[in-house]
Formats: structure tokens, sequence, C-alpha cells
């Protein structure tokens, strides 16, 4: 039984870092083949993530993987997607403002975390 | 020179110069963006477990997960330890939720010196403003095509 537990978790980190690492591969051959910047790459992995979510394959993905599909970009896509879809259950107004509802925790942290960093550190990019 | 030769030096030489270019090692790129990549998300999938392990479940345990990476995104960054695992990494370090913590922390830490408001807090969402753009627009599309189906 114990043996077993630990059998799931070791497979589970095995699962999250293959799919994980899959998906920073395939945007790396992109990246490669199209030489896009980053940015542009964060905006087509996230739409990726939307349209998979649509479409409901993302949600396979995320069971399969846990944060090897959801850590990605591509899982704020999905983050983004599922609320719009569970808004969408609950009437119209809920499905317009489901969506930001459910990358509020990303957006806020981002945006708070960066101005703590940016009152504490400066600019280290320039001195390589 | 007329025009003829001119353009056939500009050939010759854009190809001695594509001779002399170090050839973009495509292999390389993809095993360290897998590497790094997946090494981030297993380090996320084990603040899922010891999230899971605190009671947390559903939404709240895939934000918490979110927000504790990004944390660390936004720390290495202004450390300044993050651009140098993404000059190896490459999408390795900007796919993941963290590099979204960098895109944000980054020009933030950069145009600090033009303020707090038309430096720091306008320049936060340069790229990360792309993304809540088409992120919540396809969100909204979505939501409102589910609706109606």
């Amino acid at each position: 039984m114990m043996a077993e537990e630990i059998l799931n978790i070791f497979l589970m980190y095995i699962k999250a870092f293959a799919v994980g690492g899959a998906i920073c591969t395939i945007a790396q051959i992109v990246i490669n083949i199209t030489s896009l910047t980053s940015g542009k790459i964060l905006v087509f992995t996230m739409l990726a993530g939307v349209i998979l979510t649509a479409l409901g394959l993302y949600q396979p993905l995320v069971e399969f993987a846990g944060a090897g599909a959801t850590v990605p970009i591509s899982g704020f896509g999905y983050l983004l997607a599922n609320g719009a879809i569970k808004g969408a259950e609950k009437g119209f107004f809920y499905a317009v403002t489901g969506s930001l509802t459910a990358a509020s925790a990303g957006v806020t942290a981002a945006v708070v975390f960066s101005f703590i960093m940016s009152l504490i550190f400066r600019s280290r990019t320039k001195r390589n | 020179m007329t025009g003829k030769n001119a353009q056939n030096c500009n050939e010759n030489y854009l190809k001695y110069v594509k001779q002399l270019d170090p050839p973009t090692k495509h292999f390389k790129n993809c095993l360290s963006a897998f590497g790094v990549g997946g090494l981030i998300c297993t380090i996320g999938q084990f603040f899922r477990f010891m999230l899971e392990y605190a009671g947390l479940s559903g939404d709240e345990l895939a934000g918490a997960v979110s927000v504790i990476l990004i944390f660390l995104g936004c720390l290495l960054t202004g450390l300044g330890v993050y651009d140098r695992i993404g000059r190896h990494a490459g999408a390795g370090s900007i796919v993941p939720i963290t590099g979204f913590a960098n895109s944000v922390t980054s020009p933030a830490l950069e145009f600090k010196t033009e303020g707090y408001i038309y430096g720091t807090a306008a320049k936060m969402f340069t790229i990360a403003g792309a993304i809540i753009v088409y992120g919540v627009f396809s969100g909204v599309l979505v939501g409102i095509i589910y609706y109606f189906l």
C-alpha cells in the first residue's frame, strides 16, 4: 500500500516533467523555425491552451499530467477558457466575466509581486 | 560598379556571412528547453502535492500553485538569476508561468528609472498586456459560444 503510493507520486512527477517539457520543446521548435520573439510565443501558447480547452482536449491532459499541463502558459489559457465555460452554465453575465475571474489569482500575483520586486531590486539585465 | 554587380557582391557577401555563422543548435536548444521546462513543472507538481496535503483542492489548489511559482519567478528575476537561466533554456524558461512572471517583473525593473507611474507601472504590461488582452478576449468568445450552444 505504502510502496504503491510512493510509486504513484513518483510517476506523477515523471508525467509532469515529460508533459511540461514536451510543451516547452514544441514552443522551442516553433522558435527555431520561425524565430518568433518571447512575447509572441507566450501569446500563441496561451491561445493554443484556450482553443484546446474549448475543444475539450486540454482537460484530459491536466488530469493526466497535473502541473505538467497547468504550469506552462497554456495552462493559463486553460484557466481562462475553463472559467468561461463554467460561467456559461450560470448565465450570460458569468459567461463573460468567468474567464478573468478564474485568472485573477495569476494576474494579481504577477502585478503585486512585480511591484514589490521593483521596490526592492534594480535592473540587472544590462549587466551581463 | 554597375547595379547588377553590386547585387552579386551583396549575395556573395551574404553567403560568406552565412558560412561563418555558427549553426543554430536546434537539437541542443530543444533538449535544454525540455529539461528546464520539465524541471519547472516538476517543482510545480511538488507544490501541488504539498498544498493538496495541506487540504487545498480544485481551483484553489491550481491558483495557489501558480501564485507560488509566479512569486518565485518574480524573485529570481529581481535577483537577476532568471535571465541567466533563460539564456540557455530558451522556451524552457519562457513558456512556464514563471516566464510570464519574468515578462512582468523584467520591464518593471528596467524602466524604474522613468519613475513609478510611467516607468514601473506602465511598462509592467508590455508583454503581459498582450497576454491578458488576447486571453480575456478569447476567453469571452469561448464563454459566449458555450452560452449559446
